[in-house]
């Protein structure tokens, strides 16, 4: 029953939070509710039993992705008016496609599918089950291959970064020397015609 | 361990993307050169086609907890993205080169995406799809905004990275969704479990989703906004990277994903890839007519060949999935040469990429005209070239499969798009030059798009063989 409520409590804030994301105006007030959000959701992992998610998620993406996130918005301008310049214009037609969308999901993911008599309820594990040690042991024997591909994920995402965001030209003020190299006579040099005589005026 | 021998291309091509990168950095500044990151680039590109094509496998064989298949629709897919990739390099040095740009990370962020093009056409389940799909599409995405100090580059890129997020979005919810219904990822068991559903609303549901996904990989309408838009604000190399070697993988997607993993609902999936068919080449030869950008002509014309591709899928027999697979590396070949000849009329201050460029362009080099001419009538599907029998052979397969309606719509969408290649023939030989548009390649790129030329030719006069090759590849499905 108390989880029950529990439960409830935090969906009904990661839902607010959520939709408050999208519609406040000031970027950095959007930030912090996507802050609650993460809170909220780490209270439902909580809820599951995926104790090293939940602790995860608020460690890595609260403590450092949004702080991070955080400080780019505050040092970036943003001119909301801009954003929402033809909003008005799309808003039938993406109402449209919400409605659609929204009883497409209710039809399908509703209960009838996924309601709480069709899925077994898991069994609770033990108080000295390690939630980590289980997801240790799944990552490096069944999900290795996966793993690793996702570690070159990262390493291009690094190589991407750096060269999208290195600027050596910027740094010093040599001249370039293979600019000045490929520059051709033709480049330079233009041969104006000047005839020779001068005409004579009255 | 049998394991690593199966994954040794991926391995290989993953271990040689790390020496040339090291040896970039030591190297800077020289990147286009052939003893440094371009050769070498090539050589590891080549190096993991031998070891891809001895590695050859007759049987599917799934490792790693059935995340890895190794079959002849894999190895054979390989072979065809890595000798794309090859083509590419050999391209992209050539407009680096000549227009200045000194960056060795492009060459790094090619094998890295033909890297992930690997794992995505041998992913035998749908966490590896995702993830290779993503390795290809973040080295894409950084590879069109590489040219940094182009706006249009920059605006291309976030415009493709931002429709990219939220196809994978998309592809992410419907492969939980599949999830929440079989309670499995592994593409074989999801076949399986599929089978055995009670409700069906469910799973095409999940479905659409992860059509969505592949649609949008694929660029067919009505998930076609981004190709035009990315195509022109790109790089020329990186337009034509795009559109080759990925088409091929995005193939190898629709293999794995909707014939391999979602068998049982054959009957939905083709219905709504006959629409998507339709559309495609209605709107993409449609458009094209109006085009005057080169690159855009062609981003319409992608758009085009893509409907046409699903054709074969639409048949939904081994014949008629071999035959998409002949478009798909026929398509990757033509695509080749068509961007090849926009690198090969572009300038060291800027591109070339107005149709009106190629005015006059048989009187200033009439055999590379000529090239151009052939790789025109290819693409509109002229008998005597490789185009031909790839729209023949997916059309007959559509034709033996009932769909009578389908064979007339594309022949007629065909027809109307010859015009506009067609156009650019005319351009070339009706039309007088301006004078500006030279030819200012190297000789490798010349030997290269000549080669090119050649396979187009050769193919379209004997279509056997890699027929041949596509049937094999496609006998397990």
């Amino acid at each position: 029953m108390i989880e029950q409520i529990v439960f409830y409590a935090f969906a009904a804030i990661l839902i607010v939070a959520a939709t408050m994301v999208i519609t406040v105006r000031n970027p950095v007030h959007a930030v912090l509710f996507l802050v609650l959000a993460f809170f909220a959701s780490a209270g439902i992992w909580m809820l599951l039993e995926a104790e090293f998610l939940a602790i995860a998620l608020v460690l890595v993406y609260v403590g450092a992705v949004m702080v991070l996130f955080l400080f780019v918005v505050m040092m970036l301008d943003i001119n909301i008016a801009v954003l929402r310049e033809g909003f008005a214009r799309y808003v039938p037609l993406a109402l449209v496609v919400a409605i659609l969308m929204v009883g497409a999901i209710g039809v399908t993911v509703g209960p009838a599918n996924f309601g709480a008599d069709k899925v077994a309820i898991p069994a609770p594990h033990a108080a000295d089950y390690s939630n980590s040690q289980a997801l240790g042991a799944a990552i490096y024997t069944d999900y290795l291959f996966p793993f690793e591909i996702a570690a070159v994920v990262l390493l291009v995402a690094i190589i991407a970064a750096i060269a999208l965001t290195l600027r050596t030209s910027r740094q010093h003020k040599q001249p370039k020397t293979e600019m000045q190299l490929r520059a051709r006579r033709a480049d330079r040099v233009r041969l104006v015609k000047v005839s020779g005589t001068v005409e004579q005026q009255d | 361990m049998p394991e690593l021998k199966l994954i040794l291309p991926e391995l290989s091509l993953l271990a040689l993307l790390c020496c040339v990168l090291l040896i970039d950095v030591f190297k800077r500044g020289r990147s286009n050169d052939w003893t440094s990151t371009f050769g070498l680039s090539v050589a590891s590109l080549l190096i993991v086609l031998v070891i891809t094509a001895t590695g050859w496998q007759a049987e599917r064989i799934a490792v790693f907890g059935g995340m890895y298949i190794a079959d002849p629709l894999a190895t054979s897919l390989k072979v065809f993205i890595l000798s794309a990739g090859v083509f590419a390099l050999f391209y992209s040095r050539d407009y680096l080169a000549r227009r200045g740009i000194v960056v060795g990370e492009y060459y790094v962020l090619a094998l890295s995406s033909v890297l992930g093009m690997m794992i995505l056409v041998s992913a035998g389940n749908l966490l590896t799809v995702y993830l290779g799909l993503e390795l290809m599409s973040l080295s894409l995405y950084a590879m069109v905004a590489m040219q940094r100090d182009a706006s249009q580059a920059s605006e291309a890129a976030m415009k493709y990275f931002v429709l990219g997020a939220l196809a994978s979005g998309m592809l992410l919810y419907g492969i939980s969704l599949m999830y929440g219904v079989s309670g499995t990822l592994d593409i074989a068991t999801l076949a399986h479990n599929i089978g055995g559903v009670r409700d069906g609303t469910l799973v095409v549901f999940a479905m659409v989703f992860v059509l969505c996904g592949v649609a949008f990989k694929l660029g067919v309408v009505p998930f076609h906004m981004w190709v035009p838009d990315v195509y022109q604000g790109a790089a020329a190399p990186v337009a034509l990277f795009i559109s080759t070697a990925p088409k091929i993988a995005a193939f190898g997607m629709v293999m794995r994903i909707l014939v391999e993993g979602l068998s049982p609902m054959r009957p939905e999936w083709s219905a709504m890839l006959a629409i998507l068919a339709v559309l495609s080449m209605a709107i993409g030869n449609v458009t094209a007519l109006a085009q005057t950008n080169f690159k855009r002509l062609l981003a319409y014309s992608t758009i085009s060949h893509m409907g046409f591709l699903l054709l074969g899928v639409i048949a939904g027999t081994n014949d008629g999935y071999a035959a998409s697979m002949f478009y798909a590396v026929v398509y990757a070949l033509m695509s080749l040469a068509a961007f090849g000849a926009l690198i090969l009329i572009c300038q060291a201050d800027a591109e070339r990429d107005e149709t009106a460029d190629f005015a006059g362009f048989a009187k200033t080099s009439p055999g590379f005209a000529l090239l151009v001419m052939m790789v025109m009538f290819s693409l509109a599907g002229v008998p005597p070239f490789a185009g031909f029998w790839a729209k023949w052979f997916v059309i007959k397969e559509v034709l033996a499969a009932g769909y009578l309606w389908l064979a007339i719509v594309s022949v007629l969408f065909s027809v109307i798009g010859a015009f506009y290649y067609l156009r650019i023939v005319k351009l070339m030989y009706f039309d007088n030059p301006d004078g500006s548009v030279v030819v200012g390649a190297g000789s490798d790129m010349r030997a290269a798009l000549s080669f090119n030329g050649l396979v187009i030719l050769a193919l379209g006069l004997l279509p056997t063989w890699l027929m041949t090759i596509c049937l094999v590849a496609t006998r397990t499905f």
